[in-house]
């Protein structure tokens, strides 16, 4: 048997339609959106600004906050009650680590640079949509960047590696199981700034994956340079 | 320092933008079905001001004095990515302030009509959800946030339910049953001039505020006066004329 046949009809290598833009958010220091199919979010910079209480501050270098958050509405069943809870927290620390590596903020001892990620509307991949506008929301902003972060999740439906699942697909009830992995790759370097996984995976199914991710990887890098430039080109 | 800007500007006949006292900002729009999960959604833009709002069908328990009515929520989320001056953590008090200035607005209205909303009377009834989140606060959230409400409320589809339970996945045909449209207008006192539609910076500037939530009829639906300085009888009758003859213009938009 095995899974022949994407639910959405999709190539396994395909990702669901991909949009993005910046400058989207006035009153930010820099802005970013990006949607891939129905999970669309957006991410303001502020910063960089002086970090209180100063115990928190690191004289060597800007400190970088993020906060994930879903508006209330973005999820799948009922509604995202307000306020912080364990998974958005440790979805906004796991950004912060995928993000830091290509910013270098030892200009800006002291400093904080917070980026707020916000979700509208979810299905799957909510965290690595999160990361595509924060690094727009930073690129936008002015830092100095040694490379874009595209994140993307891989994973494997039954027998098949698959590129970005969507939530139908997470849920696929089959006799091997799903395996999820949210990935950050800087294209450049061919680098991976953030692994997560969870599912049953073979280590030769994970190589698989992150390769499909580098590709995928390639075609989110070109669509976010687009949007920089089409923002740029036009002052 | 910016408090003495805009009082003379004020002085002066004109604003920060250079706007009329009376002139909302350009553009003025609304967008809708702009989140799939939510069960009604709408992008309301008011000049530089974004404001998302979101509804989400829940099923509840009635209030044991009203066992045949469901129940309505309006929650303001001041996200801090729509504003320095927003912090995360628990609602501030202006975000709860503007919460129960725009719910007022609806629920005295008899905007939405909760008898309709009954599934099993005194044990199940729809619960409507509005959670209003701006994205770029330029000033202005009461009339952008009450617009957005409205809108997301009128966009509305109700989910299926099945076996008792809520099938978010199934949207069924059916709307809310809306009896009226409230909107407000937000008129500020800067020095003797009255104002609409303020920028941030008037929003720290002003003497007193007076926000007037009217249905189609113009009738009086929700009031709330603001600041720190008192108004005469005759004052908050000039505002609520001139709110009710500016919210004639923006309901063309919705």
């Amino acid at each position: 048997m095995g899974y022949d046949k994407r639910l959405d009809g999709r190539k396994f290598d395909e990702t669901r339609p991909i949009e993005a833009k910046v400058g989207v958010i006035k009153n930010a220091d820099g802005s970013g959106w990006f949607r891939i199919g129905k999970s669309t979010a957006y991410a303001a910079v502020y910063g960089p600004k002086n970090l209180y209480p100063k115990f928190l501050a690191n004289p060597k270098r800007g400190v970088l906050r993020c906060h994930y958050n879903m508006m209330p509405f973005s999820g799948m069943g009922n509604r995202v009650r307000p306020g912080t809870n364990r998974r958005a927290k440790e979805i906004s620390m796991v950004t912060a680590n995928a993000l830091l590596p290509i910013l270098d903020l030892s200009d800006f001892p002291n400093s904080v640079v917070d980026v707020y990620i916000e979700l509208p509307e979810t299905d799957a991949g909510s965290r690595c949509a999160g990361i595509c506008a924060a690094s727009l929301a930073l690129a936008d902003a002015g830092f100095l960047m040694k490379d874009l972060a595209c994140s993307v999740a891989v994973g494997k439906v039954d027998d098949k590696v698959v590129v970005d699942l969507d939530y139908a697909e997470e849920a696929y009830e089959c006799d091997a199981g799903v395996a999820d992995i949210p990935l950050c790759i800087f294209p450049q370097s061919k680098k991976i700034s953030l692994l997560q996984m969870d599912g049953i995976l073979s280590p030769e199914s994970l190589k698989e994956a992150m390769e499909a991710g580098m590709i995928a990887a390639e075609k989110i890098y070109d669509i976010q340079k687009a949007a920089l430039k089409a923002k740029y080109e036009g002052d | 320092m910016n408090k003495d800007y805009v009082h003379k500007l004020a002085e002066k006949d004109t604003r920060i933008d250079g706007r009329k006292f009376d002139e909302y900002r350009q553009p003025i729009s609304i967008e809708t079905d702009v989140s799939s999960t939510a069960d009604g959604s709408a992008l309301v833009t008011i000049g530089d001001t974004q404001v998302m709002a979101g509804v989400k069908m829940e099923l509840g328990t009635p209030y044991s004095d009203a066992p045949d009515q469901g129940t309505l929520m309006i929650n303001v989320e001041l996200l801090p990515l729509s504003h320095p001056r927003f912090d995360p953590g628990p609602p501030s008090i202006q975000a709860i302030e503007l919460a129960r200035v725009i719910d007022r607005g609806i629920r005295e209205s008899h905007s939405i009509d909760t008898h309709k909303l009954c599934v099993t009377p005194g044990e199940k009834v729809w619960t409507v959800i509005v959670d209003i989140c701006p994205i770029n606060d330029a000033g202005n959230l009461f009339d952008a946030g009450a617009l957005a409400a409205i809108a997301a409320i009128k966009n509305t589809k109700l989910p299926a339910i099945k076996d008792g339970i809520i099938d978010y996945k199934n949207k069924t045909d059916e709307g809310l049953p809306l009896a009226h449209t409230p909107l407000s207008c937000t008129v500020l006192k800067i020095g003797n001039k009255l104002v609409v539609d303020p920028l941030s910076e008037e929003e720290e500037s002003y003497e007193s505020r007076l926000t007037v939530a009217t249905t189609e009829k113009d009738e009086l639906c929700a009031l709330q006066k603001g600041g720190e300085e008192p108004l005469t009888i005759d004052e908050v009758d000039t505002m609520v004329k001139l709110a009710i003859a500016k919210t004639k213009e923006l309901r063309k938009f919705l």
